[in-house]
């Protein structure tokens, strides 16, 4: 590790003054900064601790709930607002890392962690357009089980690692945005990009961004939701391909619904095609299926991933029957 | 401000750079806590702060400011060992014991955990504020520690008497 500072920020304003400086880096629970930094990937020469900014959870006046951002990933998990409107995201949240990890990790943390594409993380050994923009990718004629099948770029292959960010897309998450006394709403399915010209480039946020919460809109269809994460073992181990979904039906019909997928994209995958597909249709194993084939129509898979595919369809297709179970 | 590990108050380090795991074991001496892959996969160096289980090797030490710690020398003493290394030892929870320390810290906190009504991923009901224990949830709960002698029998059926014995 290179040499750095450490601060705490006691305010936005505080930490936004901070964060606009050459080098510093805004640290919540570090699970991902100080690893990277262990690997001389990340070299920022002052981290800014930002874990006394807001870490509330709370409803709000439309009957959403509010975020703080530096909310603990298990703080989240457990509240009762948030187990019983939103379960896709408690469980989202559970299939993530570890407890102790889930304890150390803020919610804004989770936002702007970093793929854990093995060329990505290899300084030493490997090219990475990511890390190194120009270099080559050497994920892309190499190891890419892990790497994404939908969304990339020849430049980069690799896969957004959030379990959270895919129940927040799903769930139409809006995350706050402070920077110079003015405060910005993204909305998560924007919040992230595509790595088309720049895959360095994995946020919309700019110099002195900070961000300050996520707010979750009331989402009716969120009540009767789930988060099934694929892997290679069954805790503690990334998703090959995992599914957030709700939905509400009408007699026998899908009245309305929300999918995103992770694990196979550069970013928290919102399914809109998926949704267009089945909203106002059956809930039969044929229409999921179809559903996921007008999604995944775009879709480049590669030597080491091909298999991601009917993962995909397959996993979606479980949470769906299992959602739409006794309405079926 | 200072950092309190195990009751006793710790100046934290000049450098940035060290971890809550290498001052503990390098600059305190304090070798319970065990280095496993120092990247967060494992959970050797489990410790607790402000009593919730976390990884000392991804903390910087300059984190902890302010905070309490405890290892595995602030819950037990050969002549007073806590429940659950108690349990490990009747339970044969270990062969060569490196992970021992960070097994029974992450445990600690764990059964604190459900006892307050913490979910699991296995958790069926999330709304249910009543966790049972099964073999199952203790698994998921415990999967940030890995145990290379593959002692997981044992080390799950010492927390599950433990948690017998606490809700009792």
């Amino acid at each position: 590790m290179i040499p750095f500072t450490y601060t705490r920020a006691s305010s936005a304003d505080e930490a936004a003054s901070m964060a606009i400086r050459t080098g510093h880096k805004l640290l919540g629970g570090g699970t991902n900064l100080v690893d990277l930094m262990r690997k001389n990937v990340e070299l920022p020469s002052c981290l800014v601790d930002v874990t006394a900014l807001s870490d509330s959870i709370k409803e709000t006046q439309e009957g959403g709930v509010m975020i703080g951002a530096a909310a603990r990933n298990s703080a989240v998990a457990a509240h009762p607002l948030v187990r019983t409107r939103y379960p896709m995201l408690s469980r989202a949240i559970l299939a993530g890392a570890s407890a102790q990890i889930r304890n150390m990790a803020t919610v804004a943390g989770n936002l702007m962690q970093r793929t854990r594409c093995i060329y990505f993380n290899d300084v030493a050994g490997s090219r990475c357009n990511k890390r190194s923009p120009g270099s080559g990718c050497d994920a892309v004629g190499g190891f890419n089980r892990y790497h994404a099948i939908i969304g990339a770029a020849p430049a980069c292959i690799a896969t957004h690692p959030s379990d959270m960010c895919v129940a927040l897309a799903a769930l139409d998450a809006r995350i706050h945005v402070y920077n110079k006394n003015a405060t910005r709403i993204i909305p998560i399915v924007d919040f992230h990009g595509f790595p088309a010209d720049r895959p360095d480039l994995e946020t919309v946020l700019e110099a002195g961004d900070v961000i300050t919460s996520i707010e979750i809109p009331v989402s009716p269809f969120a009540a009767r939701s789930a988060y099934r994460k694929v892997r290679d073992r069954a805790s503690y181990a990334f998703a090959l391909v995992s599914v957030a979904a709700g939905v509400t039906m009408r007699e026998r019909t899908i009245d309305d619904i929300r999918v995103a997928f992770g694990g196979i994209a550069p970013k928290p995958w919102r399914a809109f095609r998926v949704e267009m597909a089945l909203r106002g249709g059956p809930a039969t194993q044929e229409a999921f299926d179809d559903a996921v084939e007008a999604e995944l129509a775009r879709a480049v898979p590669l030597a080491g991933n091909a298999f991601k595919i009917g993962l995909t369809k397959r996993t979606l297709s479980a949470v769906l029957t299992e959602l739409t179970g006794d309405a079926r | 401000m200072t950092i309190r590990i195990n009751n006793n108050d710790v100046a934290p380090p000049d450098d940035a750079r060290v971890s809550l795991l290498d001052l503990l074991r390098e600059h305190l001496h304090l070798t319970g806590t065990k280095v496993g892959c120092n990247q967060g996969a494992c959970g050797a160096c489990t410790v607790l702060l402000d009593g919730d289980r976390v990884l000392s090797c991804l903390t910087l030490a300059v984190q902890a400011d302010g905070h309490q710690v405890t290892t595995i020398e602030g819950l037990g003493s050969p002549e007073e060992p806590h429940p659950l290394q108690a349990a490990f030892i009747e339970h044969d929870g270990f062969q060569c014991g490196y992970c021992t320390p960070g097994q029974i810290c992450a445990a600690v906190a764990m059964l604190r955990e459900a006892a307050s009504g913490m979910p699991s991923y296995v958790t069926v009901d999330l709304a249910t504020e009543k966790t049972f224990l099964s073999l199952e949830e203790i698994r998921e709960r415990m999967s940030g520690n890995l145990c290379r002698c593959g002692a997981h029998n044992g080390i799950v059926k010492a927390i599950q008497q433990v948690a017998k014995e606490q809700a009792a």
